[in-house]
């Protein structure tokens, strides 16, 4: 018999949503100084959601005094002080669960399941966890008096525009620095939903501001005489002109870029859950992740076997609204990022390897691309090197340990990696040898809090996460 | 599209399962599970929402895939005949109920409840072989087979001796369900591997194929008189394990969680478990089963809610 399962939308009702936004300065909203707006639309309708100020030079360099106005109250507070605030600013954020989740979803085009059970309670988990170092700073092992460096630029993606919100924002002002967040052109609106949280949170005015607005607002940011650090999670390519600005400038800087990490299968592994994780690596937030498992590297011995489960798993996704509940793969973020994925794919076609599809309907507005993997690729395919940053996996043999640890390492990258086999003795021998930030074993795409989340060679340098994410927050 | 599964002719199977060694290799060579990933999917399948008209089209189904259990040391006469009325008929002031698909009772109360359902369709299941611990004699528990077929069971879900499992006799395990599948006759058999005994994921999964390779029509979960019973997790393993047998072998076998599942909600998630791992093919009655007593009048009660909009309470459906 056929189980259809009926639609089971989420209500927009609890994210309502203002016609236009400002920036978010010196504790209050204000246009920005040259009354420039963006549009901002949902992905998956291509309906606008709402017009958001434009930040500009003049706007960046206001920010950035606001926060330097408020670094010395804010670093003079004990740190017991200071964690009240962020504990306050956790705990409103759980209270403020389903709005904020619901907005991300309408913004970023990724699924409710996802925003509801993944990227929130860890947005809540980061603000608690770094709430709880904040009086605890000479304990961290960095030192006896590690002081805070003073103000931060943070420039942040539109993958998971929350989540990065939180790791970035909660490290640093649990370590006492203020902060001039830039979110995503494309995401704006939970960033600015979480300065009104600020705001109800009674954080001291100055100590985080939004500044929104597109790459050159970032740029402006950036390269800001007046920061002591910056911080930068997205592509690669931006992440070097960054790095170019500030060099020579003695400002601090961490990046976390890109990856194309490789999920590893070996004959021995527990099958159904490898497929699981899989489909975790590659197809959650469609692919949008910068640590996604997005090459498939499978010992010969079971690759027939374990593709023709995974193709089976994969004809089970539901591609479509993202806020019907039952929904597990939702829009492609932007028509410039749907636009590279295609491109990219059509590579993999011209190169000669095999594409297969999940079958599924495409919806007709909005902008979308089918779970998507490759077959008989090589090292040598562009599909295989560059990272796509889209549902699409390429799926590549080997034969011994060997092997698969010199293909899982021939990457420029170095963010993640996956493990798959039911020895634990093989799990410590690749960890070992893996050139990777992470190494998950049976599993993939887990975040926690307390565990450092960062890269090798050109996925970037500094640690989110744990206690070393204290580190570049902190003069020790 | 590659196998998803090796291929197991008849051949195979008569060679894997004829010696000792040679089915202890078999199943010491099925992939391993990893305990956090099967509770990890079975917990993301539970978030699916299953609303209005799907509501409607689960309830029914589940409805109709109950076997309807009484397993007490009071059970009367009395008491299984006033549920084989109700299985016949869940709801008396609601004719469009379907039946349950079975009653499930002791052997020696066979005869009753097959006289009660006679021309209803509704089956008549017997526990058997000295369920639930089936520490007996096999000869007894052939006889206690044999005469539960007698007095009408249709159906029989017998025990495996779980204690030979554990200790690696499997070819032991193996005989006994061959001889108990023959004592059937016709009735279809519902072997119950107790997965709260077997404790390991690793071990349910084996003993599921070993339960198939020995001709089992059903897998079940439990007996329902242990401490971990059927577990969203558990049967998720299970469903996998039918998957794979049908790809391997052709057969299709029914999959049966029994014990501790109450509620409508636990219900669909159970059918979202079977849709999204074994398929449509086994969205019926003849292929999934819920061994259960206080889920049907949940069950019902959610129909009414249904239907009529509001909640009406315990006191709107029959005791028993």
């Amino acid at each position: 018999m056929k189980f259809e399962y009926a639609p089971a939308p989420e209500s927009r009702a609890t994210a309502e949503i203002a016609p236009s936004y400002g920036l978010f300065v010196d504790g209050g909203f204000r246009e920005a100084a040259d009354g420039r707006t963006f549009k901002t639309v949902s992905p998956s309708t291509e309906e606008v959601l709402s017009e958001v100020a434009h930040g500009g030079e003049a706007d960046v360099d206001a920010a950035v005094a606001a926060a330097r106005a408020a670094f010395p109250g804010w670093s003079a507070l004990p740190g017991a002080e200071r964690a009240k605030y962020l504990f306050r600013i956790a705990r409103l954020v759980q209270e403020r669960a389903r709005e904020l989740a619901v907005l991300e979803t309408l913004d970023n085009g990724k699924p409710i399941r996802e925003t509801r059970d993944t990227d929130l309670p860890l947005v809540a988990a980061h603000f608690f966890y770094y709430a709880g170092w904040a009086d605890k700073l000479p304990h961290a092992g960095l030192g006896p008096n590690p002081r805070p460096l003073g103000v931060a630029g943070q420039i942040i993606p539109w993958n998971f525009p929350l989540l990065m919100l939180a790791w970035k924002v909660a490290p640093a002002l649990a370590t006492g620095n203020t902060v001039v967040l830039k979110p995503a052109e494309t995401t704006p609106l939970t960033a600015l939903r979480f300065a009104e949280i600020c705001r109800q949170a009674g954080l001291p005015a100055g100590v985080v501001n939004v500044v929104t607005g597109d790459g050159t607002t970032g740029a402006a940011l950036a390269a800001h005489p007046g920061l002591d650090k910056v911080a930068f999670t997205g592509s690669t390519s931006v992440g070097r002109a960054i790095a170019r600005s500030l060099a020579g400038t003695g400002r601090r800087l961490t990046l976390e870029l890109g990856g194309k990490a490789a999920n590893i299968v070996f004959d021995d592994a527990p099958l159904d859950q490898a497929v699981e994780g899989i489909v975790n690596g590659i197809f959650f937030n469609q692919g949008h992740v910068c640590c996604a498992g997005s090459r498939l590297l499978v010992q010969e011995s079971v690759a027939d076997e374990l593709l023709g489960r995974l193709k089976r798993r994969l004809g089970t996704l539901r591609l479509g609204d993202p806020l019907d509940k039952n929904t597990d793969i939702g829009a492609i973020n932007s028509p410039e990022q749907l636009a590279r994925i295609r491109q990219l794919a059509d590579t993999g076609d011209a190169e000669g390897a095999t594409r297969w599809t999940a079958p599924c309907d495409l919806p007709s507005t909005g902008y979308w691309f089918p779970p998507t993997l490759f077959t008989g690729v090589t090292q040598a395919h562009r599909i295989a090197r560059e990272e796509i940053f889209g549902p699409v996996l390429s799926v590549l043999t080997f034969r011994t340990p060997d092997e698969a640890v010199a293909k899982a390492n021939n990457t420029p990258y170095g963010l993640s990696a996956g493990v798959w086999t039911e020895k634990g003795s093989r799990i410590l021998w690749m960890a070992q040898r893996l050139r990777a930030g992470v190494v998950w074993s049976n599993t993939f795409n887990r975040f926690d809090p307390t565990s450092p989340f960062g890269g090798y060679q050109e996925s970037g340098y500094g640690r989110e996460g744990g206690r070393h994410g204290l580190e570049p927050y902190l003069d020790v | 599209m590659p196998s998803p599964a090796p291929a197991l002719a008849p051949a195979d199977v008569a060679d894997v399962t004829a010696t000792d060694s040679a089915l202890r290799r078999f199943l010491h060579g099925l992939p391993g599970v990893d305990a956090v990933g099967l509770e990890g999917r079975a917990a993301t399948l539970a978030t699916r929402s299953i609303k209005t008209t799907a509501k409607a089209f689960a309830i029914d189904l589940a409805i109709s895939m109950i076997d309807l259990t009484t397993l007490e040391g009071a059970d009367t006469p009395g008491k299984v005949r006033s549920l084989c009325a109700k299985g016949v008929s869940p709801d008396p002031t609601d004719r469009t109920v379907p039946s349950v698909a079975a009653i499930c009772v002791y052997s020696d109360l066979a005869g009753v409840a097959a006289e009660a359902v006679r021309g209803t369709g509704v089956q008549v299941a017997s526990v058997a072989t000295a369920f639930p611990a089936g520490r007996a004699a096999r000869s007894v528990k052939l006889a206690d087979t044999a005469e539960a077929v007698a007095a009408g069971a249709t159906e029989i879900d017998m025990v495996i001796d779980r204690g030979a499992f554990l200790a690696g006799r499997y070819l032991e395990v193996f005989d006994e369900i061959r001889a108990v599948r023959e004592a059937c006759g016709d009735a279809h058999l519902k072997v119950i591997l107790e997965n709260g005994e077997l404790a390991t994921y690793d071990n349910i999964r084996r003993a599921s194929w070993l339960a198939m390779l020995a001709g089992a029509h059903f897998i079940k979960t439990s007996t329902g008189k242990v401490a971990v019973n059927a577990t969203p997790a558990n049967t998720l393993l299970m469903l996998e394990a039918v998957r794979d047998f049908r790809d391997a072998t052709g057969r299709q076998v029914g999959v049966k969680p029994a014990g501790g599942i109450r509620t409508a909600k636990d219900a669909l998630r159970y059918l979202v478990l079977v849709n999204e791992t074994a398929g449509d093919d086994w969205l019926a009655p003849a292929w999934f089963r819920f061994g259960a007593s206080s889920l049907l009048n949940d069950l019902l009660m959610q129909r009414q809610k249904l239907t009529t909009g509001v909640y009406s309470g315990p006191d709107y459906v029959t005791v028993d």
